[in-house]
């Protein structure tokens, strides 16, 4: 793991300004600890050796109290700015990592990846605390503390600015190869670390059938060992990983020990005075200090900046291939193709070939379908057929891999798809409700649209749950098949000339079935439709049907 | 702030490694005391070498020990510290393991979410923390700051008093702000993360549907509303940590000086000579060291003490399971008999079941069906003996008539008798085998294959690369929702009870894999003495005895033909699954009617 990530400055323009925050800080900070070690020296010095009182020192005590007032301060100024950047760091990342997502697409953003983005957004995120506030302060001054302390051993006793110098950079090196060596056994140790922790984790939550096969007695000595294997392996990888830090307070002390002993026998010799030995002793272990802080919090900075450089990873997926981001590009080389309206257009799927995620697979293979404008379109097929596929093309999240999607003849991927989705209504097989009204959820588009035309649209899509209820998180409140018909009142409010519906009976008792059919024909009329369904009440409304039989292939 | 009920929770599991505790205790002050000693001989030495002295050999080689010993001490210390505190964690983990395995399933409760779970076991890893970064820096702290101030004291008392200032201003002071502004930030930082992250989640699972409505935008400016609120917020927060950094860098700077105002005047009056004053100005430099740790120590402990306090409450939960006795199983096939059965889930206002009789003769099936919440799964508790019965019994009879109540069983013979599949079985997170294994350890290879065949999944796994050691995954992920039922009714069928429980083997599956399911489930247990708990009526007709419960009563009971040609319950839930059942029946047989059929016909795809 770098001490550093280049990209952190690129993409988060706070981090910029704040580090050079810090820089100045650090410098001032160098200034005062050179300072205050110097008056300290001057007033022991003079009080000893010159028996000067406090009246006579009343100049440098002032100084004294100054300086430590600054130091108070600028402590306080490190903290509060690291903190403060650190949280606007945070938002700006996450901003554009949430802005990059919505444009790189539903389809990018499929299954699990969205869980471990959300995870990623919200904690990981908040990991880059450890990294600005602790880490990236005591780093800046790492590098120039030392050169301070370096510059005034030099002009006072070069001997002693000797063994400094020697010695700083051999602890950043030497840490450096403890680490290189450790890393593999770690990263190692570090996994079975975690499977034994999952392990216990996997046999409490089976606690209830252990115990109804009658072994969960037999579980504590396994309990016991997994315990006791854990505590060995995490020594063997601690005994490692506290030789840095051993390497590190091993050379601080010992070089700060050398330099005291030295100056002591060359004080001895009549070849420094008291003031100047005082002021390298005070000053020495000032350089080793923030080096100590930094690699103090070394881990708390490695998650941030893993964090970071996943959240980087996402930044840096290149739109292309994706999809959406292909036509965006396109959009604006074609400065916006003119959204054609479905109404009168033919659409059509002109040999067209979707691959899987795994690439191998396809999911279409090169299918040749066409929608007649103004007509019902069925779509009956067994799942894992491309249905989905088919509407997600339509809809521009799905691009093909080889082949076009055409509307009048224009391709597409050439169209501005924003204005395209405007005239599209979809209800998706799985379809998601959010945290508001039915009604917000309805008018999910068009949040102007009156209360009136809202209820008319819910009655046609028989939802029979009040409009004022207010969903949970993630729509929670309601069953699946009152989610469903919310869903379809919203494709419907739409007004869009193509409505793309997938089985919008599912999960529907015979009599709301009823009523739907009975309402469908007056509501699709004039519209083009796709109506991905197996039920035949549905079916009998369609004026073409078309069956996929595996992988996408019109039958 | 701590509950003294929780520090001996805390005291009680480290008395076993007490001597390692305080081990880590002395070196770690023994390297902190080298640091001070290194700062307070050095600052010695030179003065002494100043008057130019003609030996000085001792006070280098004090200087040169404390140098190595800084070191090589604290790598030792933290050696010993973590040793221990794994120790701790050790016991901890089977201490907890013992309070859970007490309470469960039934008396856990809320618990048995997965979430919770892992809370508990962050919570054991708390308590690591707790000793390592808490504890132990704070006995470091009090030792070497108890010495720092004796030995400036006995060179000249005052100073003395005055390092003790300064070490209790940036010990207590800097820690209480830390911890101060830490709480302030988490009361009003969470409520605002927590919203910022549902937004999240929000945007993320549905960024389709928003996409498709164009309503991304929306759920956009939203999010950067609240982020710009919880950053105000965070930032405000700052303020606090910034004051607890001030505090103890002038802590530091301020004991200096007032070394130097109490030293400078007693050189002057001769009371110490001029080689001490330089000690008395430059210990506090390496002593406040010692105050460093303190801020994260205070949070450590503030976040340590919750998880024990929590850790401590699981010792509470209730333990409704029966008790196990000492008799064995009565000889002969065995037939179950439940009498008066009243039962109540720990902590409820009412019984969940009232008075309920059962007879289950060797080879007979029993169905139990009604809605959610009508007491089937508190039967089925009861049954294992993890939900005492409040009145009633249930008895295991013998075929010579003998009788043992299932509280006077001995635990291991009573999972002899009556083994489930229940909805919540869980799959660990192993192979195949070591899953099917768990219900009887000592099974042969042909036990474990007719098992899985009775289950039908044989042929399904001898198709799979690595057959009975192809692993699970975590809760059984890499298999589909009906495998994981099967593996359950395997395993179930492996341990070979006398009494055979099903609690909803169809749970979580869709529709079609759970008429498949049912029907081979019913044919697995032909022969087999066998309760059956469902809410899915379909292919019931073929068990013995159908027990209609509603409200935690028997509402209706009788053989299948019997039941559904009688109007009640069972026969109107019955008619109105089969009303849904059809709607769902016609479809794989759909036909399309030629008049439906394309007029305009697709391009087809010529296949290659």
């Amino acid at each position: 793991m770098r001490p550093f990530d280049p990209r952190l400055l690129r993409h988060a323009r706070a981090g910029r300004a704040h580090l050079g925050t810090t820089v100045g800080i650090g410098i001032a900070q160098a200034g005062l600890v050179l300072a205050q070690a110097a008056l300290l020296a001057t007033m022991i010095s003079a009080a000893f050796l010159d028996d000067r009182g406090l009246a006579a020192l009343a100049g440098p005590l002032g100084l004294l109290v100054l300086v430590v007032a600054a130091r108070a301060g600028l402590a306080f100024a490190t903290e509060w700015a690291a903190q403060r950047t650190s949280a606007a760091v945070k938002k700006e990342l996450r901003q554009l990592l949430l802005h990059h997502v919505v444009r790189l697409g539903p389809r990018w953003l499929s299954g699990e990846r969205s869980g471990e983005l959300a995870t990623l957004a919200s904690r990981g995120v908040d990991a880059l605390d450890g990294y600005f506030a602790r880490y990236l302060p005591q780093l800046v001054l790492a590098g120039l503390i030392p050169l301070a302390v370096a510059g005034t051993l030099l002009a006072a006793d070069q001997t002693s600015a000797l063994v400094v110098i020697l010695t700083v950079p051999l602890i950043p090196a030497f840490m450096v190869l403890v680490g290189v060596v450790s890393r593999r056994r770690m990263d190692r140790q570090w996994t079975t670390l975690q499977a034994l922790a999952h392990h216990f984790l996997d046999i409490l939550s089976g606690l209830g059938t252990l115990k109804a096969f009658g072994r969960s007695r037999a579980q504590v000595t396994m309990i016991r060992k997994l315990a006791d294997q854990q505590r060995r392996a995490s020594l063997s990888t601690l005994r490692l990983a506290f030789l840095s830090s051993f390497v590190l307070e091993l050379l601080a002390t010992l070089s700060v020990a050398m330099v005291a002993v030295g100056v002591g026998l060359r004080l001895v010799d009549g070849q420094l005075d008291l003031r100047t030995a005082l002021l390298v002793l005070i000053v020495a272990p000032e350089a080793y200090l923030p080096l100590r802080q930094a690699a103090a919090h070394y881990h708390a900075s490695v998650e941030g900046l893993a964090a970071a450089g996943q959240v980087f990873d996402v930044l840096e997926q290149d739109a292309a291939g994706v999809g959406q981001g292909t036509t965006d590009r396109r959009r604006s080389d074609h400065a916006g193709g003119p959204a054609a309206d479905p109404r009168s257009a033919l659409i059509r799927l002109d040999d067209v070939t979707v691959l899987g995620s795994d690439r191998a697979h396809p999911l279409l293979d090169r299918l040749s379908l066409e929608f007649t404008p103004g007509q019902v379109t069925g779509l009956v097929a067994p799942s894992g057929a491309g249905k989905s596929t088919v509407l997600g093309l339509l809809l521009g999240f799905v691009t093909p891999d080889s082949g076009r999607v055409l509307v009048n003849g224009h391709d597409l991927a050439d169209l501005d798809l924003d204005a395209w989705r405007a005239r599209v209504g979809w209800l998706p097989q799985d379809p998601v409700l959010f945290a508001g009204t039915v009604a917000d959820n309805i008018r999910l588009r068009h949040p102007q649209v009156d209360d009136s035309t809202v209820a008319a649209i819910a009655r046609a899509a028989a939802v029979d749950v009040p409009l004022t209820l207010e969903l949970g998180e993630r729509g929670y409140g309601v069953s699946a098949g009152q989610r469903r018909r919310i869903a379809l009142a919203r494709a419907l409010l739409s007004d869009a000339p193509l409505l793309l519906l997938d089985e919008p009976t599912e999960g529907v008792d015979p009599e709301t079935e009823a009523a739907l059919l009975a309402t469908f024909p007056r509501l699709l009329v004039g519209r083009t439709v796709v109506l991905v369904t197996h039920r035949p009440g549905l079916l009998r409304l369609c004026q073409h049907v078309v069956r996929l039989d595996h992988v996408g292939v019109a039958a | 702030m701590i509950d003294t009920k929780d520090l001996w929770w805390l005291l009680r599991a480290a008395r076993p490694e007490v001597v390692r505790l305080l081990g880590a205790a002395v070196l770690g002050s023994a390297a902190l005391g080298c640091a001070i000693g290194l700062v307070a001989t050095a600052a010695w030495l030179v003065s002494r070498a100043a008057e130019q002295p003609p030996v000085l050999a001792l006070a280098i080689a004090c200087v040169r020990v404390f140098g190595v010993g800084r070191g090589v001490l604290r790598y030792c210390e933290r050696l010993v510290s973590h040793d221990a505190a794994f120790r701790v964690m050790a016991r901890t983990r089977v201490a907890v393991y013992e309070d859970l395995e007490r309470a469960a399933p039934a008396g856990l409760g809320r618990l048995r979410g997965g979430d919770l779970l892992a809370r508990v076991v962050s919570d054991v890893d708390a308590v690591q923390d707790l000793l390592v970064r808490s504890l132990l820096p704070v006995a470091v702290a009090l030792i070497t700051g108890g010495a720092s101030v004796l030995l400036i004291g006995v060179l000249l008392p005052a100073a003395g008093v005055v390092v003790l200032i300064g070490l209790l201003v940036a010990g207590l002071v800097a820690p209480a702000a830390v911890l101060a502004a830490a709480g302030r930030a988490d009361r009003s930082l969470a409520p605002a993360r927590g919203a910022l992250s549902e937004t999240v989640v929000e945007l993320l699972n549905g960024v389709a549907d928003l996409t498709a409505h164009r309503a991304t935008g929306r759920w956009l400016d939203r999010l950067d509303r609240q982020d710009r609120e919880l950053t105000a917020l965070a930032q405000r927060a700052a303020t606090g940590t910034g004051i607890a950094a001030a505090v103890s860098t002038a802590a530091l700077g301020l004991t200096m000086l007032g070394e130097l105002l109490v030293g400078i005047p007693a050189v002057q009056s001769g009371r110490i000579s001029g080689v001490v004053l330089a000690v008395l100005v430059l210990t506090p430099l390496a002593a406040f060291e010692l105050t460093a740790p303190l801020p994260l120590a205070a949070q450590h402990l503030s976040r340590g003490m919750r998880a024990v306090g929590r850790l401590r409450a699981l010792a509470d939960l209730p333990r409704p399971a029966t008790p196990g006795g000492h008799l064995p199983v009565p000889f002969g096939s065995l037939s179950l008999e439940v009498r008066g059965l009243t039962a109540r889930w720990p902590g409820a206002a009412a019984p969940a079941l009232h008075d309920l009789d059962l007879t289950l003769t060797p080879g007979r099936r029993i169905a139990v069906v009604g809605e959610s919440g009508a007491g089937k799964s508190t039967l089925v508790t009861a049954l294992l003996g993890f939900l005492a019965p409040e009145s009633g019994q249930i008895r295991l009879v013998g075929s010579g008539g003998f009788g043992v109540d299932l509280a006077d069983l001995e635990d291991g013979a009573r999972r002899q008798a009556i083994a489930a599949c229940t909805q919540d079985a869980h799959l660990f997170d192993s192979t195949i085998r070591h899953n099917l294994l768990l219900a009887r350890p000592d099974a042969t290879e042909s036990e474990l294959a007719e098992a899985l065949q009775k289950a039908r999944m044989w042929r399904w796994v001898g198709r799979l690369p690595s057959r009975l050691d192809t692993p699970v995954g975590e809760r059984g992920v890499r298999l589909s929702g009906g495998e994981r039922q099967r593996l359950a009714l395997a395993r179930a069928l492996l341990a070979d009870p006398a009494v055979l429980l099903l609690d909803e083997p169809t749970a979580h599956v869709d529709e079609a894999t759970a008429d498949a399911l049912m029907r081979d489930l019913l044919v697995a247990t032909q022969g087999r003495t066998t309760l059956l708990v469902t809410h899915r009526l379909a292919g019931l007709g073929v068990v013995d005895e159908i027990i209609v419960l509603a409200g935690g009563r028997v509402i209706q009971r009788g053989a299948p033909t019997e039941l559904i040609h009688t109007d009640g319950p069972y026969r109107r839930m019955w008619l109105r699954s089969a009303a849904k059942d059809n709607v769902r029946a016609d479809a794989p047989t759909m036909q399309i009617s030629s008049a439906l059929l394309t007029r305009h016909s697709p391009l087809a795809t010529p296949e290659l």
